[in-house]
């Protein structure tokens, strides 16, 4: 019997399986081991070469990469035209921040992405980051603004491209974040009146698009104001994202909550905890632990939809894009330009993704092992 | 210690508990038993109100539940409970599930409280767990982590609810090991379990529910030998018959 076992094994492992260095056995058993495989093969081959030779021959190879004119990118020969994202990137990235002083977005751009890396770090998950990230946005808030030691005062309409957008974004998901945790609880709460308010609202917001809701923020706020009083069109904006994400995010948490077994809660209560000391303690660490893959699917549309404030005039990343393609000298370059959009977004979105899937990994390490004996 | 005067309690139409009289004193060790949906976890769950009840007194230390959250609340400091799934919190360490409480209810401080907890978790014979999660345990062995728990706030009462019928009967043993140990220590406890052997070792009295009513309640010699009603002796025919 024995013997028999030994005798099949190399069928078992395959020669295909066997780690080598030869790319023609590698080629043979894993492209073109079976009829199916082979054809595969070939479809894929044959796209390749239809289509990401072309696009690389056309980003690469044939692309103008500086003409200050334009000129160069209207030849018939002529490939992508970078040159245009040579010319116009400043205005890209800050919109119509004084060219003299948009160090000052640059650096406060930078200062985002520090605090982001920063919490990012689970040693740096302290007290501490709490006064650091005070700090950032108070220097944030002087480099925007100026007005003080010797930097020219700059009003927030002429903020715009990335900072605005991480402007946006940042506190629109610090703010809405904390928002929906109340709401989420307050939908699950045994006081009608609550309750009614949390769904009330949580369905009155998720039931207008956020193009109404910036509309409303914009023009017809205003209206209701008593005479004489004025919001900052940015700040309205804000807080219309903010109420609009909270809505969204209030569902994802909520169902985190119902995944908690109610064997939880009783625990909690039995030990005397208060219904704030166990939410805070013990239900919501495993609700949200649970909810992160569908929490940072929701920061990643939210990060994008901040782009949706063109419709009310403020100049974020896509805005100041589509804007730099009206130029006489640069018409006709959309694609160029919305590619660059594309990364420039998709760096934020993938690096988000990518941290919520390390986060789940850590922090579910001890958990997994729970879940898979369970309490039965 | 605890005193339950006509308690009554409704599930909708359905009469869960029908004039519940029943005094637990001092030190005193009552096994509740019967047959399922009799409502005995219902009943031990009053006493720390994760049930409420409609009609009737509940005393217990001299405090009646109410709809009165502080009185709900200083019940609950004084009343320990074990459930039958553990309840565990798994995103915790064990010492930080031992420990929880008494920092945050107590106020003690944290090292008060780990070393408070070293003593418990010596008690329950794992002190070498401290640092795992839940999940890395036995469940007879997260059974003993749960009493610890409750034993850490110094509870004047213990309530289980069942807490071996969740275990492979292998581990059944230690639990019980724990829990008799805890009744000589002079506990006022009060348990719903099947584990007849547990009610003869230490039982004052046990108590013999059906259909939401008290039907029987004498120490455990009169009771195992001589039950006085039908169903009584049914129940044990068929617990015991086996």
């Amino acid at each position: 019997m024995t013997g028999t076992t030994t005798g099949s094994d190399p069928i078992i492992t395959g020669p295909g399986q066997k780690k080598g260095s030869d790319p023609v056995a590698w080629a043979r058993a894993n492209l073109f081991s079976s009829w199916g495989n082979t054809l595969t093969t070939l479809v894929i081959a044959a796209l390749l070469w239809k289509l990401a030779l072309p696009f690389l021959d056309w980003a690469l190879v044939k692309a103008v990469w500086w003409s200050p004119d334009g000129s160069s990118c209207r030849k018939p020969e002529a490939g992508a035209c970078w040159a245009l994202i040579a010319d116009k990137h400043r205005f890209m990235l800050f919109g119509t921040y004084p060219f003299d002083a948009q160090w000052r977005p640059a650096l406060a751009s930078l200062t985002f992405v520090a605090l982001y890396v920063l919490s990012a770090i689970r040693a740096c998950w302290r007290p501490w980051l709490a006064l650091v990230w005070l700090a950032g946005l108070a220097a944030i808030g002087v480099l925007m603004w100026g007005g003080v030691f010797g930097l020219v005062f700059v009003e927030n309409e002429r903020w715009g491209g990335l900072a605005l957008t991480l402007l946006l974004a940042t506190f629109g998901i610090a703010l809405a974040f904390p928002l929906s945790i109340l709401l989420a609880l307050g939908r699950r709460s045994t006081m009608p009146v609550i309750r009614w308010l949390a769904i009330g609202y949580i369905e009155l917001i998720r039931g207008v698009p956020l193009i109404s809701l910036l509309f409303m923020a914009s023009v017809m706020l205003p209206l209701f104001l008593p005479e004489g009083v004025s919001i900052d069109k940015l700040l309205r904006a804000q807080i219309a994202m903010i109420l609009f994400a909270a809505a969204y995010l209030a569902e994802v948490v909520r169902g985190g909550l119902q995944a908690i077994p109610r064997g939880q809660y009783e625990a909690a209560q039995a030990l005397g905890l208060s219904y704030w000391k166990m939410m805070g303690l013990i239900i919501l660490p495993q609700a949200l632990r649970i909810s992160i893959p569908p929490l940072v699917n929701t920061f990643i549309a939210f990060f994008k939809d901040t782009s949706l404030v063109l419709i009310i005039g403020l100049f974020d990343l896509l805005t100041t894009i589509k804007v730099s393609i009206t130029e006489p000298k640069w018409t006709g370059f959309g694609v160029e330009a919305y590619l660059f959009a594309s990364v420039v977004y998709f760096m934020f979105c993938f690096a988000m993704s990518r941290y919520s899937q390390a986060l789940e990994a850590s922090l579910g390490a001890a958990q997994s092992r729970t879940t898979g004996k369970g309490a039965a | 210690m605890i005193e339950l005067s006509r308690v009554n309690k409704w599930y909708g139409d359905f009469h869960v508990l029908k004039d519940i009289d029943i005094k637990v004193s001092k030190g005193e060790k009552v096994v509740v038993c019967g047959p399922s949906g009799s409502g005995k976890s219902t009943m031990i769950r009053l006493i720390n109100r994760l049930e409420t009840h409609q009609s009737g007194r509940i005393v217990v230390d001299g405090i009646e539940l109410s709809d009165d959250l502080k009185a709900v609340d200083a019940i609950r400091r004084e009343v320990g409970m074990v459930f039958q799934s553990f309840n565990l919190f798994p995103h915790l360490t064990v010492m930080e599930n031992l420990t929880l409480a008494p920092i945050w209810v107590r106020k003690m401080p944290k090292r008060a409280a780990e070393e408070h907890a070293a003593h418990f978790l010596e008690r329950v014979r794992i002190p070498e767990q401290a640092d795992k999660y839940p999940g890395q345990l036995s469940g007879g062995q997260q059974q003993r982590v749960a009493i610890a728990r409750a034993l850490c706030m110094r509870p004047k009462v213990m309530l289980f609810d069942e807490p071996t019928s969740a275990l492979d009967p292998e581990m059944i043993k230690e639990v019980l090991d724990v829990m008799i140990e805890l009744a000589r220590e002079g506990m006022t406890m009060v348990c719903v379990t099947h584990e007849m052997g547990f009610a003869k070792t230490v039982a004052d009295r046990v108590v013999f529910m059906d259909q939401g009513e008290i039907v029987e309640a004498a120490p455990p010699e009169s009771f195992f030998e001589a039950p006085e009603t039908d169903r009584a002796k049914l129940f044990l025919s068929q617990i015991l018959g086996h």
